[in-house]
């Protein structure tokens, strides 16, 4: 168990440095120039460029701009927006928000995806099953950006029960709506996924054994049948949070929240590598260390799995 | 900048005189009546440089630098001529030295008073090049500017860097006394104080000088109506009233918070929901079919506001050289059809060179921008046609495609041209090759003015080398005529020359006026009372709920 934890610790290091250099390369790459547009219609100032082009080093090549940005960051510096921000400031406040947001999309998820594909899975080809078939077709071919605006105007402007964005205080409370249209395509795989594995579960030899001794039926679905069922879910849930991190773009865009998604967009737009890299240098840690959770997990759902 | 207007200006003025003659009994607490506290949230974007006025050329920023800071003078919410504001008189017999007296015992939010150095030594800062802020050459009037302001001999692209300037004061500037600072201009400049309500020009306190530009612009301390408390990030700038304030124009309400959003369909739910109680502009998406006016009913208000939206010709491509082919073009643009088109009549058609809500402008003064295919063709065929695909640029990153597909089709229904529209992915790579000169074809352009005044839409735009003369139009009867304007003894006289120039520019059609901008705002019902300032931002300081 140890040395598997430390193996997969260790291939932390080359996906770091990989992704960083590829992001960082790509957003170099973009064209454009950084400046070029800051100054509205009028042509900005050359003592205002050259000053900026000085203070970020835009003049060297990319590779010593990477490895400048690389020997900061190991000192703990992510270093400036050229809107000259602290940059750990931004992931300091946005990276929160998104967590917040993401982990209410995914309890959201586990509840009704759990909830909807277990009772499905349980009454094969009954009305609920069809309902929760029919229901979660729908909610996959509808885009995140109708659900949200649908919502939005509906509950928000429409019915007043919800105000149509987020305050900047993001109360758990206010995010239970856009969490719900950021984990609404999830649900419906969730939903789909738990109920192909309950379903196949249910004829196994050991459920039938269980239901043979005499075990009450709440003892053999919420103990043999679900925890033996719930592995496929687990690794989708596990991976979706950082799935979810990443493509909240458009619900903070339509709730208004103050996220990683729209901060690493307006980087990539006005090309400021160091931005993207740093939200998305944690946004890769998160992936992983996700990952490293799922396996772990499995070992805990399935005493027969095991790591060395 | 922040004074009453429009159709209620007599009602604002007299209630502006009932709230001087109060004196700072506002400045009380809470418990006086409702009208005179209470907070209001508008809507905002993030900032993109920290606060700092000389340093800041966006609407975002620079929305929150009008309301926290008062200039020497200010322009008139109804776009009528400046009138001093901080400033007690400005004198001048030549249009060359002006003696400025500004009011005693108006303060800085940090408890200073703000004297004639604070002006000086802010000017000086934001002229000396090595500061690099972005409003450096709006000091280049100033006698002395040359030498704290050094250029790049070969370009900020190029190798070599400028030379360290020789001072970092301009020798045009003169402190007297505490209220009192001389200013001599390196050559006489009529439109020098219409330019002092720009913002800057605006005065810093002496804090500003023991720190690093950034910091300030993180915490601003200002001298207006209203002072800053917080900022958090793309989420929320707080702001509040400044009770020491003794101006005319004092705050109403109490708090502002500008509500900072990525989306405007976002803001506009909020607004529609009387969560946001003021948005500058609604989206496009609700200017189709007039949503805007059953969404918000007596809520909305639709008002002009002084910007223009040109299409510029690159006069460095010899394809666009002969004037004729320009007006050609122009007269070929079926304008009133876009405005009703695609603009449901919330822009109007332009027929003038200068926005006509600017002092000095001429009214219809664009013969080139009647729609008039017969002399177009006409023209067109003496200027010996054109071979080869006519492009219209855009930038792609914002509402343009719609119009500016029009405007090709007509160009080729209207003159056989093989023309068509394409999108620039950014409104950065856009600029930079239009500042490369590298333009293939007709491109979009915007102006709004800087400060109301005719001078700022000739000498920018038409004059040889102006600063966003990006076409490179260059024609030496305007560039005189303009001269002479700019150095009138007064400010007719100047009006007068500019109005000539203008003529000189119609004749040759360097770009072409498409619309005037129109502006649909909204806000929430609590709000009782509101004007919008001569470009069409919420002046906070009328607010009354």
């Amino acid at each position: 168990m140890g040395r598997y934890l430390l193996r997969r610790l260790l291939q932390l290091v080359p996906v770091f440095i990989g992704t960083t250099f590829l992001i960082y390369w790509l957003v170099w790459a973009v064209p454009g120039d950084p400046f070029a547009g800051k100054c509205g219609e009028r042509r900005c100032p050359d003592q205002y460029i050259a000053f900026m082009t000085e203070k970020y080093h835009l003049d060297q090549n990319v590779f010593v701009q990477y490895g400048n940005y690389m020997k900061n960051l190991l000192q703990g510096d992510f270093g400036q927006t050229f809107q000259q921000r602290e940059i750990s400031d931004i992931i300091l406040t946005a990276y929160p928000n998104t967590l917040k947001l993401a982990l209410v999309a995914l309890a959201i998820e586990a509840i009704i995806g759990l909830g909807a594909g277990v009772l499905s899975g349980l009454r094969r080809n009954g009305f609920l099953d069809n309902l929760v078939l029919v229901s979660t077709l729908f909610l996959i071919a509808l885009p995140v950006f109708v659900v949200g605006f649908v919502l939005q105007w509906l509950l928000g402007v429409q019915w007043g029960i919800i105000k149509p964005t987020v305050s900047s205080e993001m109360r758990w409370s206010e995010l239970i709506v856009p969490g719900f249209v950021l984990g609404s395509a999830s649900v419906a795989y969730i939903a789909r996924v738990a109920r192909t594995s309950i379903a196949e579960n249910r004829r196994a030899d050991y459920v039938r054994t269980a239901i043979a001794k005499g075990l009450p039926m709440r003892r053999v679905v919420g103990v043999h049948l679900l925890r033996n069922s719930l592995i496929p879910v687990v690794t989708l849930l596990g991976t979706d949070l950082g799935a979810l991190m990443g493509g909240a773009i458009v619900t903070e865009g339509i709730f208004g929240i103050n996220g990683i998604g729209r901060q690493v967009f307006r980087a990539i737009i006005t090309k400021e590598s160091a931005t993207v890299v740093g939200i998305v240098v944690v946004l890769v840690l998160v992936y992983l260390v996700m990952n490293l959770l799922v396996d772990l997990l499995y070992a805990a759902l399935d005493p027969r799995i095991r790591y060395e | 900048m922040r004074v009453s207007k429009r159709a209620t200006s007599a009602i604002a003025l007299s209630a502006a005189a009932a709230l001087v003659a109060s004196g700072c009994s506002s400045g009380g607490d809470g418990d006086t009546a409702a009208s005179t506290d209470g907070s209001i949230v508008v809507h905002g974007v993030q900032p993109e440089n920290p606060l700092v006025p000389s340093n800041t050329t966006e609407t975002g920023g620079g929305k929150i630098i009008d309301w926290m800071w008062t200039g020497l003078v200010e322009y008139p919410n109804d776009g009528g001529a400046p009138r001093n504001a901080l400033a007690e008189s400005i004198n001048t017999t030549d249009s060359k030295v002006f003696t400025i007296k500004i009011k005693a015992g108006t303060k800085f939010h940090d408890g200073t008073e703000v004297k004639a150095k604070n002006f000086v030594d802010a000017w000086n800062w934001a002229a000396y090049s090595p500061n690099g802020a972005q409003n450096g050459t709006f000091f280049a009037d100033i006698a002395g500017f040359d030498q704290t302001y050094t250029t790049d001999p070969d370009g900020a692209d190029g190798p070599k860097k400028a030379p360290t300037p020789t001072t970092d004061k301009m020798s045009g500037l003169k402190v007297i006394d505490d209220q009192t600072f001389e200013v001599t201009l390196a050559a006489p400049t009529a439109v020098f104080p219409t330019k002092l309500g720009y913002s800057a020009f605006m005065p810093l306190p002496d804090v500003f000088f023991t720190m690093k530009p950034e910091e300030f612009g993180r915490k601003p301390i200002a001298n207006g109506p209203v002072k800053f408390v917080s900022w958090e990030d793309n989420a929320l700038i707080k702001l509040t009233r400044f009770d020491d304030y003794n101006l005319r124009d004092k705050m109403k309400v109490k708090d502002v918070d500008v509500k900072l959003y990525q989306d405007d369909n976002a803001a506009y739910a909020d607004l529609l929901a009387n969560n946001l109680d003021f948005m500058e502009v609604v989206p496009t998406s609700a200017l189709a079919g007039d949503k805007w006016k059953t969404d918000l009913g007596d809520r909305g208000r639709s008002t002009v506001t002084p910007s223009t939206a040109f299409i510029a010709f690159p006069i460095y491509d010899k394809r666009f050289q002969n004037p004729k082919l320009r007006r050609a073009v122009s007269l070929a643009v079926n304008r009133q059809e876009i405005s009703d088109k695609i603009f449901f009549g919330t822009r109007k058609p332009a027929d003038s060179w200068a926005n006509p809500l600017t002092p000095g402008a001429k009214p219809g003064n664009c013969t080139a921008c009647k729609f008039d295919p017969a002399t177009a063709k006409t023209l067109l065929a003496e200027a010996g046609g054109f071979t080869g695909e006519m492009v219209f640029y855009y930038n792609a990153d914002s509402a343009h495609k719609d119009w500016m597909d029009a405007v090709a089709q007509q160009v080729k229904t209207n003159l056989n041209i093989n023309a068509r529209a394409e999108g620039v992915p950014t409104f950065a790579v856009f600029r930079q090759n239009i500042n490369a000169h590298k333009m293939t074809g007709p491109y979009r352009a915007a102006w709004q003015q800087d400060y109301p005044d005719v001078e700022n839409w000739v000498n920018p735009l038409f004059v040889t080398n102006g600063s966003s003369n990006d076409g490179l139009y260059s024609n030496t009867e305007v560039d005189a005529l303009a001269k002479q304007a700019s150095g009138a003894p007064s400010l007719e006289a100047s009006h007068e020359a500019f109005a000539k120039a203008v003529e000189k520019v119609d004749q040759d059609v360097p770009s072409i006026p498409v619309y005037f901008y129109g502006q649909q705002s909204g806000h929430s019902e609590k709000i009782k009372k509101l004007e919008l300032n001569n470009v069409g931002e919420i002046d906070i300081t009328s607010v009354e709920l």
